[in-house]
C-alpha cells in the first residue's frame, strides 16, 4: 500500500487511534497524508504528540481522546494549546494508566475494565458518563469501569514489517502499537523499511515481533517516516526540526514543508 | 553551597526509606535528587533514563517500558515527585490547565498519570518557583488528588523556599523546613492559603560534604540546577 491508500480507507468522522508516545515513533507520513486529504472530524486517540498538532492546525479534528499532549524535549505542543484556548476542539481527558485499560478493554473485547486511575480526581467530573463499580467480592472496593475504546482504524510506525504484516520495533519501548492494533476495525502500519518475512526474523530478537500479520490490514513503507519524532535506533527525534515546527508561524512552516507530497517534505527537510 | 544543593539534598530525603521502589522524579533537581539518594543512603532505589531503561549507579540494570511502569503504579511499589503549576491545602494538583477546563486561559500538559499515581502509590511535589499562584486556595483542574480525595500518601512538597508535609491531624500541609537563609513569613507570603506552622520551624538540612562533592563533580558538573530555581 501507499500513504494514500491508507488514507483513501478512511473516513471524515472516523475514530482513529495513533500509536507512539509523545513526540516518540509516531506514524507522521500516515499523519502528513491525513492532512494534505483534509479529513474532517476526526476522534484522535492517542498518547498525544506532533500528530495531534500537525492534525489540528489541518482542521482535521473534532475530539482528542487523551492523558497528555507532548512534544516531550519542548513540554506544551503549540497547536493543541491554541485550539484548547480558543475552544476549536473537544477534549476527552483521562488519566495516562486509564487510557491504556480503555484499548485493553477493547482488545479484549470487554465493555470496560475496572482501575484505581480517575478515583476522587477531576477527570470524573469532565468526563460526566464515567462510571464506577463496586467490586462484586467481599473486599466491595469502588473502582473506575473505564470503557473500551473501540477504534475504527488504528495508524502506528514500526522499525521493520514484512509485506503481510508482521512487524517489529527495534528501539527500547514497544509503547502500545499492539493494543491500538487490537482495538482497531481497520489497522494500518507504516515503517522504516519494507524487508522479507525471513530478514525481519532476523533482524532482531523474537520478543521484539509486536505485530503479526492477524493484527494488521495494511502495510506502507515510509522511510524517515516518523520524523520529527523519533525511532530509534534508525534515527533520534530531529530537536532543531521540532523546535522550528513550535516556533516558527504556522504559514511560514507549512509553505516551507508541508504543501508538496512525502517526498518533497523529506527533501525540504533534507535541504535545511 | 547554594540554594539548588539545599533541594536536591530535600529532594533526595523524599526517598529515604523507601527500599526497593520504582523513584520517577520529574524535573532536573528532583532527579539529581534521586540519583544522589540512589548513591548514597537510599542504594535500593530503581531509576529509569527516562525512557524504558533502569539504571544503577548510571549502568544499565533493566528494562521497563511504559507498560511495566503502570504495572508498578498499579503495585503502588513507586514514589514519583511530579510538578504542580497549582496545588492546595490537601496536596490536590493540578497540571492539566489553568481556568476553565471547558475552555482553559491556558491549556497545560493535561492530566497526565497524576490520578492514578496519586490513589496507588506515594507522591511528592517539586515546585522551583514557591507562589501564592502555584499554592492556591483551591486547583482549577483536580489531577493528582490530595489528602481529602482519597490519595494514598503526599509525602512531602519541597520548593526553592522550605519542605512542607502533611503531618497533621486532618492531613493539611504544614512547614516542615525552610531553607537557611529563608524565614517562616517569607513562605507564608509566598503561599495562598494558611499553612499550619510549628512554634519552632526547624531549617532544612544541610548537604553533607560527600553530597555537596557528588552533585558538584558527578551528578551535575556544569551546574545547571543553579537554572532551574531562577
Amino acid at each position: 500500500m501507499t500513504a494514500g491508500d491508507v488514507v483513501g480507507e478512511l473516513r471524515d468522522g472516523m475514530t482513529i487511534g495513533i500509536g507512539g508516545w509523545g513526540s516518540r515513533r509516531k506514524p507522521m507520513a500516515l499523519v502528513r497524508a491525513i492532512c494534505r486529504a483534509g479529513l474532517r472530524d476526526l476522534t484522535v486517540v492517542t498518547y498525544g504528540g506532533p500528530d495531534v498538532g500537525l492534525l489540528i492546525a489541518y482542521g482535521c479534528v473534532r475530539r482528542v481522546v487523551t492523558g497528555f499532549v507532548s512534544l516531550d524535549s519542548i513540554a506544551l505542543e503549540p497547536h493543541f494549546c491554541r485550539a484548547r484556548q480558543e475552544g476549536a476542539i473537544e477534549l476527552t481527558e483521562y488519566d495516562e494508566g486509564m487510557l491504556y485499560w480503555g484499548l485493553l478493554a477493547a482488545a479484549n473485547r470487554l465493555p470496560f475494565l475496572p482501575i484505581r486511575a480517575g478515583l476522587g480526581s477531576d477527570v470524573m467530573r469532565v468526563n460526566p458518563s464515567l462510571r464506577t463499580i463496586r467490586s462484586p467480592y467481599a473486599d466491595d472496593t469502588e473502582l473506575v469501569a473505564m470503557p473500551a475504546l473501540t477504534l475504527d482504524a488504528a495508524l502506528v510506525h514500526l522499525n521493520r514489517a514484512d509485506p503481510s504484516g508482521n512487524a517489529r520495533y527495534l528501539g527500547p519501548d514497544p509503547y502500545f502499537d499492539d493494543l491500538f492494533c487490537l482495538a482497531a476495525k481497520r489497522r494500518y502500519v507504516s515503517c522504516e523499511r519494507l524487508v522479507s518475512t525471513a530478514e525481519l526474523m532476523d533482524s532482531g530478537p523474537p520478543q521484539g515481533l509486536l505485530l503479526n500479520r492477524m493484527m494488521v490490514d495494511g502495510v506502507v513503507e515510509t522511510p524517515r517516516g516518523a520524523h520529527f519524532t523519533s525511532c530509534v535506533p534508525d534515527y533520534d527525534r530531529d530537536e532543531s526540526f521540532q523546535r522550528e515546527y513550535a516556533t516558527a508561524g504556522w504559514d511560514q512552516f507549512r509553505s516551507a514543508y508541508l504543501d508538496g507530497d512525502e517526498e518533497s517534505y523529506q527533501k525540504a527537510v533534507a535541504a535545511r | 553551597m547554594t540554594r539548588a544543593d539545599v533541594c536536591v539534598v530535600a529532594c533526595a530525603d523524599a526517598w529515604r526509606g523507601d527500599g526497593a521502589v520504582l523513584a520517577s522524579p520529574t524535573g532536573l533537581i528532583p532527579r539529581l535528587g534521586a540519583r544522589l539518594a540512589q548513591l548514597t543512603f537510599a542504594p535500593g532505589l530503581l531509576l529509569t533514563d527516562g525512557e524504558a531503561t533502569l539504571l544503577r549507579d548510571d549502568e544499565a540494570e533493566g528494562w521497563l517500558p511504559y507498560r511495566a511502569v503502570f504495572a508498578v503504579v498499579a503495585a503502588g511499589t513507586r514514589h514519583v515527585m511530579m510538578g504542580a503549576s497549582q496545588i492546595d491545602r490537601f496536596g490536590n494538583q493540578n497540571i492539566s490547565c489553568i481556568g476553565d477546563w471547558s475552555r482553559p486561559k491556558r491549556q497545560l500538559l493535561g492530566v497526565r498519570g497524576a490520578p492514578g499515581n496519586t490513589v496507588n502509590h506515594a507522591t511528592s511535589y517539586w515546585v522551583p518557583r514557591h507562589a501564592p499562584r502555584v499554592f492556591v486556595p483551591e486547583v482549577d483542574m483536580v489531577s493528582g488528588v490530595g489528602h481529602d480525595r482519597g490519595a494514598i500518601e503526599i509525602r512531602v512538597v519541597v520548593t526553592n523556599l522550605a519542605v512542607l508535609d502533611f503531618a497533621t491531624p486532618d492531613r493539611s500541609m504544614r512547614l516542615r523546613s525552610v531553607h537557611p537563609g529563608v524565614s517562616v513569613a517569607e513562605v507564608q507570603a509566598a503561599t495562598g492559603f494558611p499553612l499550619t506552622i510549628p512554634s519552632d520551624v526547624p531549617s532544612t538540612r544541610r548537604p553533607t560534604a560527600e553530597e555537596l562533592e557528588l552533585i558538584g563533580e558527578r551528578l551535575d558538573p556544569e551546574g545547571l540546577r543553579e537554572k532551574e530555581i531562577r
